[in-house]
């Protein structure tokens, strides 16, 4: 579904990505992990079109998307639940929802859309009418997947979806993160809860400094010594 | 529901009116007020489309009444110097709409010049262009004999009048209020909020941008017609950077994003600049002081209502939708 050909993007003089090749299989749940500084976000910016790509190519369902302008990837079907939340705060968690779904003319559609996000996110139903930034960190964070899911996408792609959330918040996102697989979402997880993200992925890449260190299943790397030594604390 | 409010609003807009036309002929309001009441309204035209620029898609522009500027000397070049149209016959307001218009969509294709360059930018770069373009427009006015140069464009006839300022004011509030509250609005705001994630949610920012930008110069366009035939001349000084720097005092001390502070801080404004001059007269202290009172009552706004008048809210009877529903 995903693939990327010897990637590499700079910021100024300095290579952030280097060289890196993966390919997210449909249906799968992939994970990218790695310590800080290693590239994780990078590479979900560079797949969304926020940074440009200095060489190499991203294929998405064997369409050349590299360097395209992000919302015209958002359309294609790569949604995208950014570092940070980047909820609109002021704006209700309608607006939000309405806006993620503003490309969308069909009724039916829109309103299959709404009813998908509100059978993972009963939450956010009760909360229709409040303001965004108004809601508690997990549920800000729901509110942003709420949001890239509503976009439609076949492909999602999140960015440290547990980051600063409680432990049961975190097995909550990461419950929501293998529905959405399950309904029909493949998905490229950047984590550095690195033990949550290799449960619930099929396969992983370890990044390390911009290169690709490791790959194989979720399964093997679990097991794997050096995974373990540096990311699993064991 | 949206229907009915809309209608609300129209009615409470031409009670409005009828109070002020009656007052008028009743000699109740005088001339001075009924004129000082004709530029509050241009000034809600101006700000409201500034506000749609500056408080709801989060750019900053700094040139609105270069805009202006192009609307008006357009619009007085045709009525002026081509048609030598006078007020009168019905058919001669036709002329003088169209003319206004004429100005508008000028404006709005300066707007279209400047804003698809600019605006693919982030940042400051809008602030900067625009800023140059208002001197640029006012440099070239002054410049061109045809126009009058630093003379200014004399003899524009008198086809402002209440009515026709009134009703031009009350449909710049409606279409830019349906605008706001459409998805287009939700986008407009989403860009405000935080632009990389109104483009991962799928909206071109950058084309959103230009039609707020161009929208935002097209009223500004028609604010400056109705301006020049107000005052019967456009002159250069009118729409230099001070000007454009009035219209932004409104936009804030009205509240960003609020259309109804727009409108209560065009005439609130607008009065008190004027009735200060008959205040400060009154109690013996010079009116070169009313400037110096104006800023500090600016200042004791910002203080105590950092958020402007309104506070990025809205009267009820502007929201298209009801409040609890």
């Amino acid at each position: 579904m995903l693939k990327v050909s010897n990637l590499e993007v700079s910021y100024g003089a300095i290579k952030a990505i280097k060289d890196i090749s993966f390919e997210v299989k449909d249906g799968q749940i992939a994970t990218l992990i790695g310590a800080n500084g290693a590239g994780k976000t990078t590479t979900l910016r560079t797949i969304s079109g926020l940074n440009r790509v200095s060489s190499g190519h991203i294929f998405f369902k064997d369409t050349n998307i590299t360097n395209m302008e992000p919302h015209r990837i958002v359309n294609l079907g790569i949604s995208h639940v950014p570092e940070g939340r980047r909820i609109f705060a002021t704006l209700t968690v309608m607006e939000n929802l309405e806006l993620a779904a503003w490309t969308i003319k069909d009724k039916n559609v829109k309103s299959e859309r709404y009813d998908l996000v509100f059978s993972i996110f009963p939450r956010l139903k009760e909360r229709f009418k409040q303001l965004a930034g108004t809601l508690s960190g997990g549920e800000q964070q729901m509110l942003s997947v709420a949001r890239a899911l509503m976009t439609g996408g076949s492909l999602m792609l999140l960015d440290e979806p547990s980051m600063g959330l409680s432990p049961i918040l975190v097995d909550e996102i990461f419950d929501v993160i293998q529905k959405i697989n399950k309904q029909g979402t493949t998905i490229l997880l950047v984590e550095q809860n690195a033990r949550k993200a290799l449960e619930v992925a099929d396969y992983a890449y370890v990044l390390e400094v911009g290169t690709i260190a490791l790959q194989g299943s979720a399964r093997e790397l679990k097991e794997d010594q050096r995974v373990k030594e540096a990311y699993l604390g064991a | 529901m949206r229907n009915k409010k809309t209608i609300l609003f129209i009615v409470y807009s031409l009670i409005f009116y009828a109070i002020i036309f009656l007052f008028h002929s009743l000699g109740i309001i005088s001339d001075y007020i009924l004129h000082i009441i004709n530029l509050s309204l241009i000034y809600v035209i101006l700000a409201t489309s500034l506000n749609l620029i500056n408080g709801f898609t989060g750019q900053f522009s700094l040139g609105h009444m270069g805009f202006a500027a192009v609307g008006a000397y357009i619009s007085g070049i045709l009525t002026t110097l081509i048609w030598h149209i006078k007020p009168g016959n019905p058919g001669s307001y036709v002329l003088f709409i169209i003319a206004m218009l004429v100005g508008g969509v000028a404006a709005a294709l300066v707007g279209l010049l400047i804003g698809l360059p600019t605006l693919r930018l982030r940042g400051d770069y809008l602030a900067i262009v625009t800023l140059g373009f208002g001197e640029i427009i006012r440099t070239i006015i002054n410049n061109i004999d045809y126009v009058g140069g630093p003379r200014g464009l004399l003899g524009i006839p008198k086809f402002s009048n209440f009515t026709i300022i009134f009703i031009t004011a009350l449909l710049t509030v409606i279409l830019l209020r349906n605008l706001i509250f459409s998805s287009h609005g939700r986008a407009f705001l989403s860009i405000r909020e935080d632009p990389i994630a109104s483009e991962l949610v799928g909206v071109n920012t950058t084309r959103q941008k230009v039609i707020a930008f161009v929208i935002g110069a097209f009223f500004a366009g028609i604010g400056g017609a109705l301006l020049g035939h107000l005052l019967t001349l456009a002159h250069p000084t009118q729409y230099g950077f001070m000007q454009t720097v009035m219209v932004l005092v409104m936009v804030y001390a009205g509240g960003m994003g609020s259309i109804s502070g727009s409108i209560v801080a065009a005439f609130g404004l607008t009065f008190l600049s004027e009735g200060l001059r008959i205040l400060l007269g009154a109690i013996g202290v010079a009116i070169e002081w009313r400037m110096v009172v104006y800023a500090v009552l600016l200042i004791m706004i910002m203080l105590f209502r950092t958020s402007g008048i309104m506070g990025g809210r809205e009267f009820n009877f502007l929201l298209p939708f009801n409040k609890e529903e």
